[in-house]
């Protein structure tokens, strides 16, 4: 559904993406793996166009996305959730939701303030509080909420479970399962590895931004010594 | 008790136009971090295009439909600038954009002269709303209560639109983190044209609708620029309840002013700013404004080093020809290089806090003109002899830069930028309006040098003297720790606290010391002139010196002196021109656009493409 092919992205000078290649299939979980400044939120950025790569391409659904708008990208079915909670601080939970709301989109499903309050009980109680009320976990639910907002039909999860509580971690984990049970392919990065071991089925390895590691979550499980070599457990 | 009320309801319906404009630049901010400077101008274009609509559609139906019609077009030719001229400098830093909307300012000028030509206009009168009605035996114009009721509405139906809709919803959004807002599905560039649109529509609306109260003129571009900013920075950037309460409370103050202070009323609107904004530095209802987003134009910043041995071998051979010109050239050219100089010096000053310091003042003519005033006063009422004069400029420039330094680095950014505007146009409003002392606009004359220096000369070895070292004193600053200090204070605040650099402190220096060196420009420049005018403390002189810096580049050591020497030396020649404004404006923006390193960043560049120049190693 996904793939980067030979993407290399710089900052000014630096070169942070070098030559990344996988691939994200439809209707499952991957997990970008890597350590603090590894090159996982560029990568989510090179997706989105946020970043543009230098050269390289993103293919979504077939088509060739480098280069395009980001609006465009999200319009597109691409989600992306940022890590850093970026909501909207001055606006209150049901106007960063406005926000996210796209028209309805073919073959995804077309998500109203109900629903994404049925997912996230939290939210619904706090729907007239300003972004900045919240506590750390709620901010972390309302990034997903305002994007799911947006009818995707792949999500980008930038580190979901960074500096949130245990429990809501978990809840997290169920949440990610759930929109995969209904459809959605996701990409989430994490430093974490039993929480990506929660839900993902496919793993990337990334180090100083080149690429260390591509298989499924049991081939990783079978190489410990890949496991201890990139990721600090 | 008539006569309180009725001045009242003029000061509510005076603050109509000038609530418009404000809100319509804070909107304009708020989104796209700009500091629209044309917003005046769009005011102005609101004017003469509702004149000339007004002239074509006849009745009452005519005259409103002519606002309102004017209001649209204006905004379309925002549209047009925010296509043309802002979205390639977007991500540029702020001083670009200020520049960009500057060149758009001369542009607008020289149109407005060429279409309406450069007679006042006097505005119509509204059908209907000709006569006055009587308020306790006092008469207030119909057309004023008109505008006391038309006020609110604008302001609520704005209000509405910003808080209640989807559009205001994703406005606000885009104000707090655009690239989120974007990375959502929306198309950022369409909502920055959009809120461009209505911004100059408000401000169009604002000159349409003041017609019957004032007219159009060429001038009304600048003098509402003042009042706005000072209402967008008592009401608080980015607040509609904050930009209304301000524009009433200082159109009520004027309207007091004019009775009972005539000659206070310009000075009166600053002295409440600089109150205020003690008491609440964002303003009366405004939130802490976060810095704006920076973005670097092109390569990195360069390290500064001290000039090699051949540069150095290059400026003694120029000071040597400098030197040696009344030796070889006749006195034309002896006094245009005297101002050329002395402009020089003044520019530098400003790129020493600007470039050094990253304090963009909008107000730097204050210091100019300052010491020049200052020189000018000793010698008209203390005879003061123009040596101890031309020492005492500098140091009541310092004295003023103390003091303004002192209330304009509570803020930083654009508060900062507007609060220095602010007080240029104080010191401007009290010398053309107190006119018992500074002669108001007829200025001091006959302010000469002493008899052994009024040889062209003479004098020109004063200058020649006193510019280049102040320019040489001001470069060596920057390669002193000083400098080292400033830069770190400019491109990480916080870091260098951290490190024990008192940052404030630093920076209040630099400006006192930049304010120094332009009031030594300024004694200068009125015993080579003679006499003293109002017009050296305008906005436009402030706005003159920004202009060099950036075309000389403000990333370069020289860029200051350079960009001066280059435009005073074409001045002369350009202003036979009539619509040269036209042209410079344009070639503002062109520069803006395709050469944003200036003067000097640019030739520096050819000269290392061409191997003249090394390329340093750190730069590959």
């Amino acid at each position: 559904m996904l793939e980067v092919k030979d993407v290399n992205s710089f900052y000014g000078k630096a070169h942070v993406l070098n030559d990344l290649n996988f691939r994200v299939d439809a209707g499952t979980v991957v997990a970008l793996l890597g350590r603090n400044g590894a090159g996982k939120t560029t990568t989510m950025k090179s997706i989105m166009q946020l970043v543009k790569p230098r050269s390289g391409t993103v293919t979504y659904k077939g088509q060739n996305i480098t280069g395009w708008p980001s609006h465009k990208v999200a319009r597109d079915g691409l989600g992306y959730v940022p890590e850093e909670r970026r909501i909207f601080t001055q606006l209150t939970v049901l106007e960063n939701l406005e926000v996210g709301r796209q028209p309805p989109r073919d073959g995804s499903t077309t998500w109203t303030e109900t629903m994404v309050f049925d997912l996230f009980p939290n939210l619904a109680e706090r729907r007239n509080n300003l972004g900045k009320a919240l506590s750390g976990g709620e901010q972390q639910m309302l990034t997903i909420a305002r994007t799911l907002m947006g009818n995707p039909a792949f999500i980008l999860l930038d580190e979901p479970s960074e500096g949130i509580a245990p429990v809501i971690v978990e809840q997290m984990a169920r949440v990610i399962l759930q929109l995969k049970s209904e459809g959605l392919t996701v990409l989430l990065s994490e430093q974490n590895l039993h929480f990506a071991q929660a839900v993902a089925d496919g793993v990337v390895i990334i180090e100083h931004g080149t690429q260390k590691f591509v298989g499924s979550l049991s081939e990783l499980q079978a190489h410990p010594e890949i496991r201890d070599q990139y990721l600090s457990v | 008790m008539g006569l309180f009320i009725a001045q009242i309801l003029t000061g509510l319906a005076n603050a109509g136009a000038l609530f418009m404009v404000a809100s319509g630049l804070s909107l304009i901010f708020g989104v796209t971090r700009v500091v629209n400077f044309a917003h005046g101008s769009f005011y102005m274009l609101g004017a003469y295009v509702g004149y000339s609509l007004m002239q074509v559609l006849p009745g009452m139906v005519g005259f409103w439909g002519a606002i309102l019609l004017a209001g649209i077009i204006v905004g379309l030719i925002g549209v047009i600038v925010e296509i043309c001229v802002l979205r390639p400098v977007y991500s540029a830093p702020e001083l670009f954009q200020l520049v960009a909307t500057f060149g758009v300012i001369l542009v607008i000028q020289d149109l407005a002269l060429m279409i309406w030509g450069p007679q006042d206009l006097l505005g119509p009168r509204a059908p209907g709303l000709k006569g006055v009605i009587r308020i306790m035996g006092e008469p207030v114009p119909q057309y004023d209560i008109a505008l006391i009721v038309i006020t609110p509405f604008v302001a609520i139906a704005l209000w509405y639109l910003i808080t209640k809709t989807r559009v205001g919803t994703l406005v606000r959004a885009a104000t707090q983190d655009r690239e989120m807002v974007s990375a959502l599905g929306v198309n950022q560039a369409w909502l920055f044209t959009g809120v461009f649109f209505l911004g100059c529509a408000l401000a169009g609306l604002g000159g349409a609708l003041q017609l019957p109260k004032g007219g159009a003129d060429l001038l009304m571009d600048f003098t509402i620029l003042g009042s706005v900013f000072v209402v967008v920075v008592i009401g608080g950037m980015g607040s509609l309840p904050g930009a209304y309460l301000a524009a009433v409370i200082i159109s009520v103050l004027n309207v007091f002013g004019v009775t009972y202070a005539p000659q206070s009323t310009l000075v009166l609107m600053f002295v409440v700013m600089v109150i205020v904004l003690m008491f609440r530095p964002f303003g009366l209802l405004g939130k802490e404004e976060i810095a704006g987003e920076h973005g670097q134009v092109g390569e990195p910043e360069r390290p500064i080093k001290p000039a090699g041995n051949r540069m150095r071998l290059l400026v003694a051979a120029g000071l040597l020809i400098l030197g040696l010109l009344p030796f070889y050239s006749g006195n034309f050219a002896v006094v245009l290089v005297t101002d050329i100089m002395i402009f020089c010096l003044f520019a530098a000053s400003l790129h020493f806090m600007l470039g050094q310091g990253g304090l963009v003042s909008f107000g730097h003519a204050a210091f100019f003109g300052g010491g020049a005033y200052a020189a000018a006063l000793f010698v008209t009422y203390a005879d003061t002899p123009m040596e101890l004069a031309l020492v005492l400029a500098p140091i009541c420039a310092g004295l003023a830069a103390i003091v303004i330094g002192w209330v304009c680095l509570r803020s930083t950014g654009v508060y900062f930028a507007m609060l220095t505007l602010a007080f240029g146009q104080l010191l401007w409003s009290l010398a053309f309006q107190w006119g018992d002392v500074t002669g108001g606009d007829d200025g001091l004359v006959n302010i000469w040098p002493s008899d052994w220096a009024s040889d062209n000369d003479v004098y020109y070895y004063i200058a020649f003297v006193l510019c280049i070292g102040g320019i040489l004193l001001l470069r060596q600053a920057a390669h002193a720790p000083f400098g080292y200090a400033m830069r770190a204070a400019r491109d990480s605040a916080r870091q260098a606290e951290a490190m024990g650099i008192n940052t404030k402190r630093i920076q209040w220096v630099a400006f006192t010391f930049a304010g120094i060196m332009a009031g030594l420009a300024g004694g200068l420049f009125v015993f080579s002139k003679g006499s003293i005018f109002p017009n050296e403390l305008e906005t436009a002189r402030s706005f003159d010196a920004l202009i060099v810096v950036f075309l000389g580049g403000v990333k370069t050591l020289s860029g200051g002196w350079v960009g001066a020497a280059f435009f005073e030396g074409i001045k002369d020649y350009l202003t036979r021109f009539e619509y040269w404004r036209l042209a410079l404006g344009l070639s503002i923006i062109f520069v803006v656009i395709l050469g944003p390193e200036g003067i000097v960043g640019s030739l520096r560049k050819a000269g290392e493409r061409f191997g003249i120049l090394k390329v340093p190693e750190d730069a590959t």
